[in-house]
């Protein structure tokens, strides 16, 4: 069960789209908010909301690369695979994220803070290699500045 | 040299309301809504010459003139701020430093073309963008700039931002007016064409960020003003061109439309870095055949660079240095794409992965001869994909054999990958 006043919310999203399913992806990301990642629960949530049927809104969820069908840890790194941040040494600094984590991508560490996903191009291709955490964007990473990113948003989720 | 568009830009931070309006902002929505018909605003938009920024290219006017006048029922206009293309970012850098040329450009553009509700699509990750035009949004509507009764005259509109959840097919129009209906982003067929039968249905009208925040300018100064901007007297405006790769300084600059390639990289980005030489560049983003040595002259406008065998895409220029390995590089777009395919059509979800597989081979030094003759039938059978996805992702494949034949020659050969650096792992 989803606390009531989320359930207000979404059901505000859904009631100002021109038809309920526009509201899907937000929905979706809401609840993803809300779990952490979007649970069979979440899906079961959402569809009852957008008058869907689970089956729907999971062709949905399948289809959006920053919603979690899985089980993810506290912070995702997605690091950025496309062609700027490949010329400017992003192959590498994945590998040397991973072995410092000591999780493949697409796993998470032993601790569930993070999980390490390589990602589509982030649009911060100026400043490449770069990596999206939640919200937020960096750029111009070496293995020492992201380890110590990682450093900060490690400590941000244990206070 | 003028920059409409980054004129207002304040160092380190967006530009406030106050700030936008002070400096000539919404200067010519309030001339529209005074004086102008909105056959007058279509009119100086299609005689500005103006070629969509998002990639196609196709002209901004004109692409408004196909929304029939006398429809019954909605209209709609989408803003396509779904960047995804790889090498793309200039549509964060602008929203990041100015909503408001986008909102204003769109109040106008839904004026011109009778829309009462539009949109902006703006994907994952350009939250700080996303932000801006949420509080842009409302302070226009506090300002009467936007909502009921605009300006005190009898246009009404409203906007709604949409941040979708990252998928690069998205940004295809077709696909995007389906995952703003919240249904899977596959592209649908055309015809019938969007502005007759587009989202729910009704006219629709998509165009790019950078296209709608040049609109304020032309109202304001004129269709011959817009033009003259270019470098060129065929090339009409300025554009954003964003530079990443090995460049010493690479960034996202307004520069006249017409200005050489090779001019763009020696002046704003301040030549090569350091021990680098330019070997070659995608020059508009991931889905264009790549550029070399020989084309540092060509003008950077959409005729010239299609004529030379390219196509000016979004203004993503990525350039590699000499120890760049091409194959690598291709490698990597073909991976981009075979990963991002819908999976709707044959040719793509089926043909990309394969391509990508043949690359592998060769990159790994277990090439043949034969494995060329597979990549030069797939840039051609590739193009009876259902949307331009594939076509796309093909034209760094036709860069490849057309430009760097030799290269692709030495991995087979050789049994291995011929550059020096790191980036090839074989």
């Amino acid at each position: 069960m989803i606390p009531t006043q989320l359930r207000t919310r979404l059901e505000q999203h859904v009631a100002a789209a021109v038809t309920s399913r526009e509201a899907a992806v937000q929905v979706m990301k809401e609840l993803q908010g809300h779990y952490g990642w979007l649970t069979d629960e979440a899906v079961g949530e959402a569809a009852q909301l957008l008058g869907l049927s689970p089956l729907q809104v999971e062709e949905l969820a399948t289809f959006y690369e920053m919603i979690y069908r899985r089980p993810v840890g506290k912070r995702v790194v997605h690091v950025c695979d496309s062609i700027s941040c490949w010329a400017m040494g992003g192959e590498s600094l994945l590998a040397q994220l991973a072995a410092h984590l000591g999780i493949g991508p697409g796993e998470t560490t032993g601790d569930g803070m993070f999980t390490l996903l390589p990602c589509c191009c982030l649009g911060n291709c100026g400043e490449s290699p770069t990596m999206m955490i939640g919200d937020n964007l960096y750029g111009w990473l070496t293995l020492e500045k992201a380890v110590e990113i990682l450093q900060q948003e490690s400590r941000s989720m244990m206070e | 040299m003028e920059q409409p568009l980054f004129r207002h830009n304040k160092p380190g931070r967006s530009v406030t309301f106050d700030e936008y309006r002070a400096e000539g902002g919404f200067v010519a929505l309030a001339k529209a809504m005074q004086g102008l018909s909105p056959d007058q605003v279509q009119q100086a938009v299609i005689d500005s010459g103006m070629r969509g920024r998002g990639g196609a290219g196709f002209p901004t006017g004109k692409k408004w003139s196909f929304v029939p006048r006398n429809l019954p029922g909605p209209r709609w206009l989408i803003c396509n701020c779904d960047e995804m293309e790889p090498g793309t970012y200039k549509d964060r850098v602008l929203l990041e430093a100015n909503p408001y040329s986008l909102l204003e450009g769109m109040v106008l553009a839904c004026y011109a073309i009778g829309v009462r509700h539009a949109f902006i699509f703006i994907r994952r990750g350009y939250e700080q963008a996303a932000a801006n035009l949420r509080r842009g949004v409302a302070e226009c509507l506090q300002a009467g700039l936007l909502g009921e009764n605009i300006l005190g005259s009898s246009f009404s509109c409203d906007i709604d931002v949409h941040v979708s959840a990252g998928r690069y097919i998205c940004g295809e129009e077709t696909a995007l007016m389906n995952a703003l209906e919240g249904k899977r982003a596959n592209p649908r067929s055309k015809p019938p064409f969007p502005a007759v039968k587009g989202l729910w249905g009704g006219p629709t009208v998509v165009n790019n960020a950078e296209s709608l925040a040049n609109v304020p300018g032309i109202i304001a100064n004129g269709p011959e003003w817009f033009k003259g901007l270019a470098r060129t007297p065929e090339a009409a405006g300025m554009k954003l061109f964003c530079i990443s790769g090995h460049v010493a300084k690479t960034g996202c600059f307004e520069l006249p439309l017409g200005m050489p390639l090779g001019e763009i990289i020696e002046g704003p980005c301040g030549g090569m870095r350091p021990g680098s030489r330019f070997k070659a560049c995608l020059p508009g983003g991931a889905s264009t055949p790549f550029f070399t040595e020989e084309h540092l002259h060509i003008p950077m406008d959409f005729d010239p660079v299609a004529k030379a065998g390219s196509r000016l895409g979004t203004g993503g220029i990525v350039v590699f240095d000499q120890d760049t390995c091409m194959v690598a590089a291709t490698l990597n777009l073909t991976r981009f794409y075979a990963r991002e395919s819908c999976g709707w059509c044959t040719p793509c979800r089926e043909g990309l992965p394969y391509v990508n597989h043949v690359l592998e081979t060769i990159e790994a030094g277990k090439g043949s001869e034969e494995h060329i003759t597979i990549l030069r039938e797939h840039v051609k059978l590739l193009n009876n994909a259902f949307c331009a996805l594939a076509p796309g992702a093909m034209g760094p494949v036709d860069g490849l054999l057309r430009h760097f034949m030799d290269e692709l020659r030495e991995h087979i050969v050789k049994g291995r990958c011929p550059c020096k650096k790191d980036l090839c792992q074989n």
